[in-house]
């Protein structure tokens, strides 16, 4: 099966999921579903999981996975909180913030890239074990209590609008603009697809591929910095135990994209499908007042479905 | 790379950490050496060891199941559900436990067969949907009410200790023991176990020697469910609640233990001593923290970091002669 093949069938279901949602939903609740209300709750919501989501799908399509990318949000973002809550606001202290927090994820992204890459650790294991260590320093230097009352600069961006559209919306497509231009612009973005489609073959072909892996896990890392600017701003709080729902599901919201779990697949477009395809059945399954738990049901059930059209041949169903 | 008595060198080394730490806690703290001590220890890492042997023979067989704790509780919730107020024994909760999960665990088996992705993904997929009925269903109602038989429990061989505490086999203890033979003789006695083994390490092959992928599967699966069914008895045994949430995020403990004792990730490779050894270190580990008073919050830094060096040294010892 070709890139190009997987690519489109991804699109079109989907579209066709997304389409399905659209309608069963204007027809149910069509005031509220059309409403500004749910756009907004959709847009508070897709930034977090999205960029937790792009950390993960990067990380996949050279193969491996990256199973510490919450641990890697609460560490950056309690110091981020430490340095945000000791120095008083000024230009300097913004950007020491922002230091601290890229200083912790270059750390955190090298040495998980340095075990798998170096030491050939499994992706799944190094991040486990990295998961583990930092879970724990996290609850050991916040003594398992929040920090919080943040200074306005980072409350800002959870409370500013800009056109109208929340700022954390807008975070969340300028992350997708980096990240497409990366993966599907850059010579460093192919050498991830030719990684996750073959790296002994990549290897050998005179491409540094260790380099390459390191700094994608490093990517992964700074790509959790900045969600946890987006949780610490819409929480006015940093904890050791934020967001741990989100592991499996940032993994699900990126084979949903059409990430194929081996590496090598799959396109940020798709992602941004899947992300707004999980959103929006959230949101209006919260407005009919259905269960949480029948959402994280019909979120597992939604991954089988859609696995299971994926491996349908396309063009054999509807003839050549 | 064995030695005449048969053990490895990973095991060899995991057996020397556990002396080594267990030496140093006998001096350090005297309450570790107690038969008290180690008995309670048995007993309340025995839901742990179960899972954990079922997770050895999935990962053995190349996949991995991440979906266990909530068949786990989903059997024990069903059973207890079922059981309370009626005359009978353990047989009949084990039967009833063990049933669901070994049902959901086929499920699993089929899913990963057809839909021909990762089995992590399947699994993580199931987790959701098992997890979200369940607490849709039971709207998070913890269960509290068990019939007289099951509170009692078992104990053969009870004796009174010079503590003053009742000793003997526990119905944990029975059951642990009973699962490690299980599992060693599937692994190391029968055909079924090398054809697992084969599967690990060359699914292709495997399938060109003519063995039933599928049926593996289903019993690799199976197995897995069917531990967690025992499992949800063993735990129920212990704490007499059920809480639909309790184990939320016990997936990685377990499969942290497995790892530890040097199972391969990617299949084929690992042996249940060495599982048993990460098990008994993890508890070891996090007992000996206890007993010397370490505040609790470095218990996690402290197994994340055995985790961390104890995969370093296996991929590591692993890597020569490996092309990249």
């Amino acid at each position: 099966m070709s890139a190009r093949k997987v690519k489109d069938n991804v699109e079109i279901y989907l579209s066709l999921l997304i389409g399905l949602v659209v309608i069963t939903f204007s027809f149910l609740i069509p005031d509220i579903f059309w409403s500004s209300a749910n756009f907004q709750s959709i847009a508070s919501q897709m930034p977090v999981l999205g960029v937790l989501a792009l950390a993960m799908a990067i990380t996949m399509l050279t193969g491996g996975i990256n199973l510490s990318i919450i641990a890697t949000m609460n560490a950056c973002g309690l110091v981020m909180a430490w340095v945000a809550t000791n120095y008083p606001p000024s230009i300097g202290s913004v950007a020491l913030v922002l230091l601290a927090g890229l200083a912790m994820a270059i750390v955190i992204g090298s040495v998980n890239g340095f075990l798998i890459a170096v030491v050939r650790v499994s992706p799944i294991l190094a991040t486990l074990g990295i998961m583990t260590l930092l879970n724990g320093i996290n609850i050991l230097i916040s003594r398992g209590s929040a920090i919080s009352n943040f200074p306005d600069y980072i409350l800002a961006i959870n409370s500013t609008n800009l056109l109208g559209i929340p700022l954390p919306l807008l975070v969340f497509l300028a992350v997708v603009a980096v990240i497409w231009v990366i993966l599907e612009k850059s010579a460093f973005g192919r050498t991830i697809y030719l990684i996750g489609s073959n790296e002994q073959a990549t290897h050998y072909s005179g491409i540094n591929t260790r380099k390459t892996i390191v700094w994608v896990y490093i990517l992964s890392s700074i790509l959790c910095v900045v969600a946890a600017l987006l949780m610490m701003s819409k929480l006015n709080s940093a904890k050791a135990s934020y967001g741990e729902s989100y592991l499996l599901v940032s993994i699900l919201a990126a084979v949903l994209g059409g990430i194929n779990p081996d590496g090598g697949f799959g396109k940020v477009f798709g992602m941004v499908m899947a992300l707004i395809l999980l959103q929006m059945l959230e949101s209006g399954l919260n407005i009919l007042g259905v269960s949480s738990y029948i959402t994280m049901t019909l979120w597992g059930g939604l991954l089988l479905a859609f696995i299971f059209l994926k491996g349908i041949n396309l063009s054999r169903l509807f003839g050549r | 790379m064995v030695n005449k008595l048969g053990i490895k060198p990973h095991e060899l080394f995991l057996g020397l950490t556990i002396l080594v730490i267990g030496g140093y806690l006998s001096f350090a703290s005297p309450d570790f050496m107690t038969f008290g001590n180690i008995y309670d220890l048995v007993n309340n890492y025995a839901m742990l060891t179960i899972l954990a042997c079922g997770l050895f023979i999935v990962l053995i067989s190349g996949g991995i199941d991440i979906s266990f704790p909530a068949m786990t509780i989903i059997s024990q919730y069903v059973m207890v559900s079922l059981i309370q107020g009626t005359t009978g024994n353990f047989a009949i909760a084990f039967a009833l436990s063990g049933g669901i999960g070994l049902l959901l665990g086929m499920v699993n088996a089929v899913l990963v067969n057809r839909l021909k992705v990762p089995s992590i993904i399947i699994t993580i997929s199931t987790l959701n949907i098992f997890y979200g009925l369940l607490l849709y269903l039971t709207k998070g109602v913890w269960l509290y009410s068990y019939p007289e038989w099951f509170e009692q429990g078992v104990m053969l061989f009870k004796f009174t200790a010079a503590d003053g505490y009742d000793y003997g086999l526990s119905l944990q203890i029975i059951t642990l023991i009973v699962v490690i033979a299980l599992t060693g003789i599937i692994m190391n006695k029968t055909s079924i176990g090398r054809m697992i083994y084969a599967m690990g390490g060359n699914k292709e092959a495997a399938s060109r020697m003519g063995f039933g992928i599928f049926k593996l599967q289903l019993f690799v699966y199976g197995y897995m469910g069917l531990m967690s069914g025992v499992a949800g008895v063993v735990q129920s045994a212990t704490v007499l609640t059920v809480a639909p949430d309790s184990l939320l995020g016990y997936e990685l403990t377990v499969l942290a233990a497995v790892v530890l004792g040097g199972t391969s990730i990617v299949g084929g490779r690992g042996t249940l001593l060495g599982t048993l050894l990460g098990v008994i270190l993890l508890a070891v580990l996090q007992n000996g923290l206890n007993l010397l008073g370490i505040s609790s919050y470095w218990h996690t830094v402290v197994t994340g970091l055995v985790i961390v060096i104890s995969v370093s040294m296996t991929a590591w010892s692993q890597r020569k002669g490996q092309g990249v």
